[in-house]
């Protein structure tokens, strides 16, 4: 039995009841007891002073590969988990894009499981929408929604078909879930490197059209719209794709969507003299669509941020920018990155952070991104502006590939805690 | 001479001054083959590697050529076609190369890029010889000799460049180079075979041929590659020719003293009409030939400068 915990001396920040005072927070049995003002220590009960820090819950992470099955040389469960912990992650929602692709009952246990294990991070595993990720035949949604999964996407394959992505959406409904795209029209975007424009033009790589994006959302919102189903895009990165989606909120459609730090962080001139580690997938975008991504996530069009972590070694990025692998590692800047908009007054603290936690919570109807008794204690304390330097080769964790390579950031992680347990600092 | 850099990788983000200097040297050096003497001392004792990811017969035997005339040892590497395309192979061969003490090393590669990866990794002087749809440099630096010799400059010239702009590293790399010189540029060809925001590139589109070439000064063809027609960016190689292959009658729309020029090799029939490839007065295509081996001349020399003194 652990021994009771309070954190002291704290600014606890709770996005889902808005809350942003100074207080304390009571830890009891993996749960939080307590917590705000005028808490005192329970006899026994061990003191953390958090000297003014911010406390908030852990971080929920909407979408992230963690090279389990079938990729371990590039990143594994334990190693993900240390980079979750140092920064402030206490919850991974899993892509099912694996080798094998997380299609049956007993791989999405398997991930819940090895999550258990870490003792670190709970780990939420997506199901396959389609058998294999191949976006041909439906997955069994009935029997992996029991088995724990929590939607439903291919991952970084855009369920292409018109028809199977009608489907997708009537059938999930069945369960109670949802279906992830991501939105980019194969047809248009296949072979690119980089998005289509005058920098591609100039690097002579072969590009992407922004548009491809905006396609794929208009004829998915379309597809919600008759099957009363409920999409959610990923990664959006798009002014176009951001409008049409505000307009699907706006007509009362079951449409959310995320995007991840690169996209309101960084614009397409990341990709420089054919910086690999900046290819990603969709591509980095212009500055305009960078903006647009920002006004996203102030205004609420934007439901979550994601790190959208995809770890890649060497072997797969140190290749001519055309042959490189998209994707990049986020677990440890997650926070960090978030933090810069707020700095920057783009963002208020309580929706960016709310953003990592209570909307994600939301939308997947979990207990935890909540400082509220009875939820679980994953906590996050971080220091809003103490300054670090992103360096790709000392991050936590196996994978390395940060587009963010040598950021300056401002806002680290003091300790996270899953559980009541800590699993970070101190 | 001002030359700012290690490697030549691109022609883009030199400045009038670095690459009217190249020019100048170039011009010396083509005076100096026509003379039927060497210079065989300047490049005694180093080594110049072309290194050939790609078929190439003309640029490659340019460099050879350059190589052997400045005193260079020369060596050829083809590496398959068919066992490329893994970065390994690339970083493997770079490693290899400066085991070797390689002093100056000529890439051509199908990447875009690559050349500059290379060069992040060797201790040789790189010269990217083509990568990709990216850049072709020496092939720039050739076309702009043999314009200036024939015009006298390439201030104020009107330049047309006619075809398969988008999939075109000449293009690119004579689209920097000229504008960065003062010439107007114009580029001709279907929407299909013209890249995205090609106008920001400080460019004039074209899509009807006659239009864009009327006044020119410099007619410069591009080869259609075949593989394009399969793609779907143009219907078929007739059709092509109809409306963006160079005639007579399209050609009268320029000056009448305009130059026609073509990178090789030539799809006759298809971009370019023989009778005009061939043709005595208007056509310089052979000329370029002959100027890519004093530019490439002028490229090395530069560049073993740059080079630290251990021979």
């Amino acid at each position: 039995m652990m021994p009771d915990c309070l954190i002291t001396n704290a600014r606890l920040l709770d996005p889902a009841s808005g809350l942003d005072a100074p207080g304390a927070l009571l830890i009891r049995d993996g749960l939080i007891a307590d917590c705000g003002a005028g808490l005192t220590a329970p006899e026994g009960a061990v003191v953390v002073d958090a000297a003014g820090a911010c406390l908030a819950p852990g971080l929920i992470d909407l979408r992230a590969n963690l090279g389990e099955p079938g990729a371990e040389h590039r990143e594994t469960i334990a190693s993900a988990a240390q980079a979750a912990a140092a920064g402030g992650i206490t919850t991974i929602c899993v892509l099912p894009d694996t080798d094998p692709a997380l299609d049956d009952p007993a791989l999405i246990s398997f991930i819940a499981r090895r999550g258990e294990v870490t003792g670190s991070v709970t780990l939420l595993p997506y199901g396959a929408a389609t058998a294999s990720c191949a976006g041909k035949e439906l997955a069994e949604y009935g029997l992996l929604r029991e088995a724990g999964a929590i939607a439903f996407t291919d991952g970084a394959r855009a369920i292409a078909s018109a028809r199977t992505m009608r489907l997708a959406l009537s059938y999930a409904r069945a369960f109670g879930s949802f279906i992830i795209q991501h939105p980019e029209e194969p047809s248009l975007a296949a072979g690119g490197a980089a998005t289509e424009g005058e920098l591609a033009t100039r690097l002579g790589l072969p590009g992407i059209t922004p548009a491809a994006e905006a396609m794929m959302v208009a004829r998915d919102i379309a597809l919600a719209r008759i099957t009363s189903g409920h999409v959610h895009f990923a990664h959006v990165s798009t002014a176009a794709a951001l409008d049409l989606i505000r307009a699907a909120k706006a007509e009362g459609l079951a449409v959310t969507c995320d995007t991840a730090p690169p996209y309101f962080d960084l614009n397409e001139t990341a990709i420089g003299d054919y910086r690999t580690y900046a290819k990603l997938s969709p591509p980095l975008r212009t500055e305009a669509d960078r903006q647009a991504v920002v006004a996203a996530l102030a205004d609420g069009t934007i439901d979550a941020i994601a790190s959208d972590h995809q770890p890649r070694d060497a072997d797969d990025k140190r290749l001519p920018f055309a042959q490189a692998e998209a994707g990049g590692a986020g677990l440890a800047t997650l926070l960090g990155v978030t933090l810069a908009r707020v700095h920057a007054g783009d963002v208020p603290m309580l929706t960016a952070l709310g953003l990592l936690t209570a909307r994600p919570a939301s939308l997947l109807d979990l207990p935890q991104g909540r400082l509220a008794k009875g939820a679980p204690a994953d906590l996050l304390l971080f220091h809003p502006d103490r300054g670090w330097k992103v360096e790709a080769g000392k991050l936590p964790g196996k994978a390395q590939n940060s587009p963010f390579d040598g950021r300056a950031l401002e806002g680290r992680v003091l300790g996270t805690w899953k559980s009541g347990r800590r699993v970070f600092g101190g | 001479m001002t030359y700012p850099r290690k490697h030549l990788l691109a022609i883009e983000g030199l400045e009038p001054p670095h690459i009217a200097d190249l020019l100048d040297l170039a011009e010396s050096y083509a005076l100096l083959n026509r003379s039927g003497k060497t210079q065989r001392d300047l490049l005694k004792g180093r080594t110049l590697i072309n290194l050939f990811f790609e078929d190439s017969t003309r640029t490659r035997t340019s460099f050879e050529l350059a190589g052997k005339r400045l005193g260079a040892d020369v060596i050829n590497m083809s590496v398959s076609t068919s066992s490329v395309n893994k970065g390994e192979t690339l970083l493997d061969t770079a490693s290899t190369l400066n085991a070797m003490h390689c002093d100056l090393l000529v890439v051509r590669h199908g990447q875009s890029g690559a050349p500059s990866l290379l060069s992040q990794k060797v201790d040789a002087a790189v010269i990217n010889a083509g990568d990709g749809t990216h850049e072709h440099p020496t092939q720039a630096l050739l076309d702009a000799l043999t314009i200036r010799r024939h015009k006298g400059r390439l201030e104020g010239l009107i330049v047309a460049i006619c075809g398969d702009i988008a999939h075109s590293r000449v293009a690119r790399s004579n689209m920097h180079l000229l504008t960065t010189m003062g010439s107007r540029v114009r580029v001709v060809g279907p929407p299909t075979l013209i890249p995205a925001e090609a106008a920001r590139l400080g460019v004039e589109v074209f899509h009807d041929m006659k239009a864009g070439l009327a006044g020119a000064d410099v007619v410069m063809m591009l080869r259609l590659q075949r593989e394009r027609m399969s793609g779907g960016m143009v219907p078929s190689a007739r059709e092509f020719f109809r409306f963006y292959g160079l005639n007579a009658e399209k050609l009268a729309c320029a000056k009448p003293d305009s130059i026609v020029m073509h990178p090789g090799p030539m799809n006759r029939g298809v971009e370019i009409d023989s009778a005009i490839a061939d043709h005595p007065t208007r056509s310089v295509i052979g000329e370029q030939v002959e100027m890519g081996v004093a530019c490439r001349m002028a490229v090395l020399d530069v560049l073993a400068r740059g080079l630290r003194r251990n021979v």
